[in-house]
């Protein structure tokens, strides 16, 4: 770094007010059943580089019932610390008991960064928290960031402008400094059994008397049917054209033991539903195969699957955008690519040992 | 009478923002100006409330003066009465300000015009996208808050109690809790109805009620505005696309070409890793 550059750090961390009473990276784990996201896991990777970036501790908080065993999980998938709240009143996801453990939790440790994920629970849970505390809070966000001590901020960027650009957003003024990330864009770490840590308890102090909200059932997605965990992903565009030939994509995902997902042109027409839909307002994914088929590349699409680990694009028209961010790319017709495609995958496969892909099962990943 | 509050924003339609792509920049021009259609299914809702139920409908916007432009749409609507806060000292509000100032709002609202039972918000804004300012006004104003509702399933108004589904990205959760009460409405939970000429012939001569600071005894500046807004924007860039050799691959055939991509593929971790063995059978 230049000397300047350094000078302008100081300067920086002049500014802001004296944070030396928070330090940590905290992640609000979400979890159904017992069971956590997989963007809380993700985030506790991502949390891990930043929390070693300030050479201080990555912290876990686990609220529910019957949740105690997440405590170790934590550990193992990266935390030093995890507060677990544990009492029946925490079974269901509720705004009001929530954010009492929350705030009762980030109050008395004084993490200097609070993180969650970008769901409907965490959107929930951040708003009502950042609001409370109060303290700054940036959506959604895509790429984080610190700046190295003394100024440690956090450097939350998020798309804008329906993704055409990225912006990146500080909080000077305010501790701690939050921000919900999207699923799918941060990378899990391995899960290590010889890992240990702490695990403190947090007491709820909100009777059921107090909760106006009542969950009186919870209707789960009847097909399990989960795209951003795939790890191959066979993608479908307008150029199928309707709704039979995604039968075709379903069998070469089939063959090779992923699923079908597709663009919003194919889902806006009806061809498929949304949940399979990749890109700014539907999934981001990173599966180790993505297979474009008529599909041009927007920009919103491509946002949604640019980090998969190998690209394939299919697509008649060589200069189709969605080329350039591919490994490999055909230039032809699909009707005619893709049933070749899936009997040399089938060719080259043999069918002892009978893999769960047959059944067209995902083979899972956090 | 069931007293609703809607919020609403007026926003640029980002969707038709373009980059120019000699200086990376945006082009604003000519970019119109709509009510944030998010809020828009939270005004339908109140409004079929209003027609099953009876309901007074108050809308109120934080904005600059054109963004009267939206309320009067929701006047043509059917709203009853709509409140436009605008002051420069508003100007430049992340969510943490700006629920400060619709909480001042709706508690004003409820002082002159009488006490709020709902209060809809949108899912998010489609230019700042973050689904924060719902959640920040309940708090705020002590409310119970449902985000992500995609249906209102009842309203009981003498135990004071609404169920609502909630969509989650794994199934739908139906919750019950007391009025007053946040809603923030998915696009799933209506469809938006088309202005009769009655609503558009009122929301033509329509005014709408007009707040400033100076309409807030015991507003605090340093919570306002740019201020009174803990998030800055550091900076903004063009994402660069990921640099990609891409491999064409060609043949005479599509069988060709098939079994040349397939041999590719082979060629990487995928097999193994996915137990496709090496082999012919079929
Ligand atoms: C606010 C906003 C949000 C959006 N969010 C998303 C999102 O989440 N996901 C998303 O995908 N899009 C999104 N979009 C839409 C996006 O801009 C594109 O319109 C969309 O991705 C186009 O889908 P497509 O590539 O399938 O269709 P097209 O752009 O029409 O491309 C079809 C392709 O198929 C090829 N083709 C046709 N026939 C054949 C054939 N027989 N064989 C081979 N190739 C063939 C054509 O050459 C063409 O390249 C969004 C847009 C906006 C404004």
């Amino acid at each position: 770094m230049s000397e300047v550059a350094e000078e302008n750090k100081k300067k920086a961390a002049d500014d802001m007010p004296d944070w030396s009473d928070y330090r940590g990276v905290m992640i609000v784990v979400e979890q159904r059943a017992g069971k956590a996201a997989s963007v809380s896991l993700q985030l506790l990777g991502e949390g891990r580089k930043l929390a070693d970036k300030l050479e201080t501790e990555l912290m876990a908080l686990v609220i529910g019932h019957d949740v105690r065993h997440l405590a170790e999980e934590m550990i193992y998938y990266g935390a030093d610390k995890v507060y677990v709240s544990d009492a029946p009143e925490l079974k269901d996801y509720r705004t009001r008991p929530y954010s009492r453990v929350c705030l009762q939790v980030l109050r008395d440790v004084k993490p200097e960064i609070v993180l969650q994920g970008a769901t409907a629970t965490g959107r929930d849970l951040a708003g009502a928290i950042a609001t409370h505390l109060p303290t700054g809070l940036t959506a959604d966000c895509t790429i984080l960031d610190v700046e190295p001590h003394p100024s440690r901020l956090l450097l939350a960027s998020r798309p804008a402008f329906s993704e055409k650009m990225l912006a990146t957003i500080l909080c000077k003024q305010y501790r701690p400094q939050m921000a919900t990330t999207r699923a799918g864009v941060f990378e899990a770490l391995p899960r290590d059994t010889t890992r240990t840590g702490e695990v403190i308890t947090v007491e709820n102090t909100m009777k059921e008397e107090e909760i106006a909200a009542k969950v009186l059932r919870f209707i789960e997605e009847t097909e399990r049917f989960n795209l951003e965990d795939a790890e191959i992903i066979v993608a479908g565009g307008r150029g199928l054209g309707g709704p039979e030939p995604f039968k075709m994509l379903q069998d070469l995902a089939d063959a090779l033991g992923g699923v079908v997902g597709a663009s919003r042109a194919a889902v806006d027409a009806g061809w498929i539903e949304h949940k399979h839909q990749v890109g700014q307002t539907g999934y981001t994914v990173r599966p180790k195969l993505y297979i474009a088929v008529g599909i041009s590349g927007a920009v919103q699409h491509l946002v949604g699957m640019q980090n998969s680990d190998l690209i394939v694009a299919i697509n008649r028209d060589p200069d189709a955008p969605i080329f350039k961010t591919a490994n490999y790319g055909i230039v032809g017709d699909l009707f005619q690519i893709i049933p070749a495609l899936t009997a040399a995958v089938k060719e080259k496969r043999v069918l002892i040992p009978q893999s769960s892909a047959q059944e067209g099962v995902t083979h899972g990943k956090i | 009478m069931l007293h609703i509050v809607v919020c609403v924003k007026q926003v640029p339609d980002s969707r038709e923002i373009r980059i120019d792509p000699k200086t990376n920049t945006l082009i604003r021009q000519g970019v119109p100006a709509i009510a944030n259609f998010y809020d828009m299914h939270g005004l339908e809702e109140a409004l079929r409330i209003k027609d099953e139920k009876g309901a007074v409908i108050t809308v109120v916007c934080m904005g600059p003066p054109p963004a009267e432009k939206s309320l009067k749409e929701c006047i043509s609507l059917g709203a009853d009465r709509a409140v436009l806060v605008t002051d420069r000292g508003f100007a430049g509000a992340d969510t943490l300000a700006t629920s400060y100032v619709l909480g001042l709002t709706i508690q004003k609202v409820a002082a002159e015009f009488g006490p709020v039972d709902i209060v809809f918000c949108g899912k998010q804004t489609l230019d700042g996208d973050t689904g924060q300012v719902g959640p920040g006004i309940a708090c705020r104003l002590d409310l119970e808050q449902l985000t992500y509702v995609q249906k209102v399933e009842k309203i009981d108004q003498e135990a004071r109690r609404i169920t609502v589904h909630r969509h989650l990205e794994d199934g739908v959760e139906v919750v019950e809790t007391a009025m007053p009460v946040l809603i923030t409405a998915l696009k799933e939970m209506n469809k938006v109805r088309r202005a009769p000429l009655p609503g558009m012939i009122r929301a033509a001569k329509f005014k709408p009620v007009i707040w400033t600071t100076q309409d807030f005894p015991g507003l605090e500046r340093a919570k306002i505005g740019l201020k009174g807004s803990p998030t800055i924007v550091s900076k903004t860039w063009v994402p660069e696309q990921r640099h990609v050799d891409t491999e064409m691959i060609a043949a005479d055939t599509p069988q060709a070409t098939a079994g040349l991509l397939v041999d590719k593929l082979w060629q990487t971790e995928l097999p193994q890793r996915f137990g496709w063995a090496n082999g012919s059978e079929v």
